[in-house]
């Protein structure tokens, strides 16, 4: 006590002027930071509001239902797009979550622990590769691969269906999901890794001490108690998917109408964005397409809160930074 | 009752042979989806280096792109336009990234902190082609024309949640021990954090920082809207468009022409050495600061 009475004049005098400023301009600057990270996703919205109103007052929410896109007519319309997005990331979803799951599965339980690390870090390296590459691939790779290949034999098997019916084509729906799928499966799996890792020992080993196999304990302890974790992951997954514009645009071949043969071309939101943005020829289209980028944010906002809040709410710790979780945020 | 249904369900005899049976199978298929994932970064690399690498010369890294119709240009000006558009892009979005985890983890409280970092989270699901027309109403409509600064703003908005939220885990790594012995000689708050936080976690806020410029680099789609119209003539005036390698790449795999491809290749071997370099460097960076806080 006497000496804090001592003490304390002493720190008084030391703290100078810069002290007396430095506190309040560090916290006045962060905070001010802060705001500007707020004041841009409102920014976004609202710009994004201001590109499209043309095309807002003139279509109205009939925009959405409208299965027509033409420049010349000055008939704009979502449906296409909002076909193509859902049917071109859910393809990738159902792809990629299992995927990933199983992924996981192997660098948790049956790699051995010197190859673990090297696996995971290679998994990772893939999510790190631009788009825009992943797209070239599937334009001189990928897609022939598909034309030639994957698809005559889909066909031959599996024809009898509307989906997998008509011409095989290098660019459309499927080569899109595919490359989506290669996109978004190591941005699931980094996450239901972590998540797959915080299942405490004690349970897994009193799984096994039952007399359990792999598989069984896996089951029965593993994926109950990381459910969360990975559907919030495979949300966040989905997310990516809907507003990857580059590489789809590259593979997707733009067609502005629905077609139900996966093969067929087809467009996305955000790849009829990239493919006609720059070169759109009338104010309206110009408008139309920001339109498009409206829904997408809209689709995009809601995706992630989901997520955001599934992951929070399930067991995934307060999140550890690591490499790996960056290119999941 | 139920300790004897689990023990009959895990009992050796009946069903064993199925059970592993079943048990085999998803063993190896859980490796084969494992190998898969390797094999895709594989071929897709492979790919790169095959195609790529024997466009790959002196010339074609110092010869600005050739003009329309013509053939045997380089990629020199896309190189120096991506490195003065992300470099302005994170001479933005670090500082502020930076600071916004500075307020989260040492001023604001839960209240704040919480919100803040969920709308970090959201501004981070936005899809850039989205923040590409953001940035088109913002500056390029009142501007009248496409420019490098434009691209930088948008690659800036795209780096700073993942500058954000990467300092922020890496800022409350640093031990609570430190900051109260700081506090403890009646250190100032801010000086605390500038002198002790900051440095002490400097390896994790570098590799936060290096890995979304490693995300930028490559990133395409607001830059179609912003900057993918440039004079041939300008190489450093971020205020007209400028080249860059995503775009280049872009443009040239919509191109028919096989030496258009071939070039694509080229470019894509040098974005995709840049970008699998900087992951490595920020991993091996995570690792030391990592083993510095903990050890």
């Amino acid at each position: 006590m006497e000496s804090g009475a001592l003490i304390a004049p002493v720190l008084r005098a030391r703290r100078n002027r810069k002290d007396r400023i430095g506190d309040p301009l560090l916290r006045g600057l962060s905070g001010l930071a802060a705001a500007v990270a707020v004041a841009a996703i409102l920014g976004i919205a609202y710009e994004v509001i201001d590109v499209a109103s043309p095309a807002i007052s003139k279509f109205g929410i009939g925009f959405v239902t409208t299965n027509d896109w033409n420049p010349v007519t000055g008939r704009f319309g979502a449906a296409p797009f909002l076909y193509g997005t859902v049917v071109t990331s859910g393809i990738a979803l159902l792809l990629a979550a299992p995927l990933s799951i199983a992924i996981s599965i192997y660098l948790t339980e049956l790699a051995p622990r010197r190859l673990r690390r090297p696996v995971a870090t290679l998994v990772d390296m893939l999510a790190a590769i631009p788009t825009v590459i992943l797209g070239l691939w599937g334009i001189l790779v990928l897609g022939p691969f598909m034309r030639d290949t994957v698809e005559p034999a889909l066909k031959s098997v599996l024809g009898f269906l509307p989906i997998f019916s008509g011409d095989p084509s290098a660019f459309g729906y499927l080569t899109a999901a595919l490359i989506l799928t290669i996109m978004i499966t190591p941005i699931i799996t980094s996450v239901t890794r972590e998540v797959f890792e915080t299942v405490p020992p004690e349970l897994k080993e009193g799984y096994y001490a039952l007399g359990a196999t792999r598989w069984e304990m896996v089951r029965r302890v593993v994926l109950p108690y990381s459910r969360a974790g990975i559907v919030g992951a495979s949300i966040l997954g989905l997310g990516r998917a809907i507003g990857e514009a580059i590489a789809v645009a590259q593979v997707i071949g733009g067609a502005y109408a629905i077609h139900t043969s996966l093969f067929h071309t087809g467009g996305t939101l955000a790849a009829q964005i990239a493919a006609q943005f720059a070169g759109a020829t009338s104010q309206l289209q110009k408008a139309s397409l920001a339109y498009l980028g409206l829904i997408l944010l809209v689709f995009a906002v809601i995706v992630n809160v989901i997520a955001r809040v599934i992951v929070r709410r399930g067991r995934l710790p307060e999140a550890e930074f690591t490499p790996t979780e960056v290119e999941a945020l | 009752m139920s300790a004897a249904t689990d023990h009959s369900l895990f009992a050796h005899g009946s069903g064993l042979r199925r059970r592993r049976r079943v048990n085999r199978a998803v063993e190896l298929s859980s490796t084969v989806a494992a190998l898969l994932a390797v094999a895709v970064l594989l071929i897709v690399v492979g790919s790169v280096l095959l195609k790529g690498l024997g466009a790959l010369s002196l010339h074609f890294l110092t010869t600005p792109t050739a003009l329309f119709g013509e053939t045997g240009g380089g990629i020199s000006n896309a190189i120096i336009g991506t490195a003065i558009i992300v470099a302005i892009a994170a001479a933005i979005a670090i500082p502020i990234g930076l600071l916004v985890a500075i307020y989260t983890t040492e001023f604001a409280p839960p209240r704040i902190a919480h919100p803040v970092r969920f709308v970090l989270d959201v501004l981070n699901g936005v899809p850039t082609i989205v923040t590409g027309i953001f940035v088109y109403g913002l500056i390029v409509v009142p501007q009248g024309n496409q420019s490098g600064y434009a691209a930088s703003v948008a690659l800036a908005i795209v780096m700073l949640p993942i500058v954000a939220r990467t300092a922020q885990e890496v800022l409350e790594l640093v031990p609570l021990t430190l900051k109260e012995a700081a506090n403890a000689l009646g250190i100032a708050h801010w000086r605390t954090t500038v002198r002790v936080t900051i440095p002490t976690a400097a390896g994790g806020l570098l590799t936060g920082a290096l890995l979304a410029v490693a995300r930028v680099a490559g990133e395409t789609a607001p830059l179609l809207l912003l900057c993918s119209i440039f004079a041939p003539g300008n190489l450093t005036d971020p205020s007209q468009g400028l080249a860059s390698i995503p775009i280049f790449i872009f443009q040239a795999s919509e191109s028919p022409s096989p030496t258009a491809h071939t070039e694509a290749w080229a470019a894509a071997l040098i974005l995709i050495a840049f970008v699998l370099l900087l992951n490595v460097v920020a991993r091996v960076f995570y690792a030391r600061s990592r083993q510095r806080m903990e050890g």
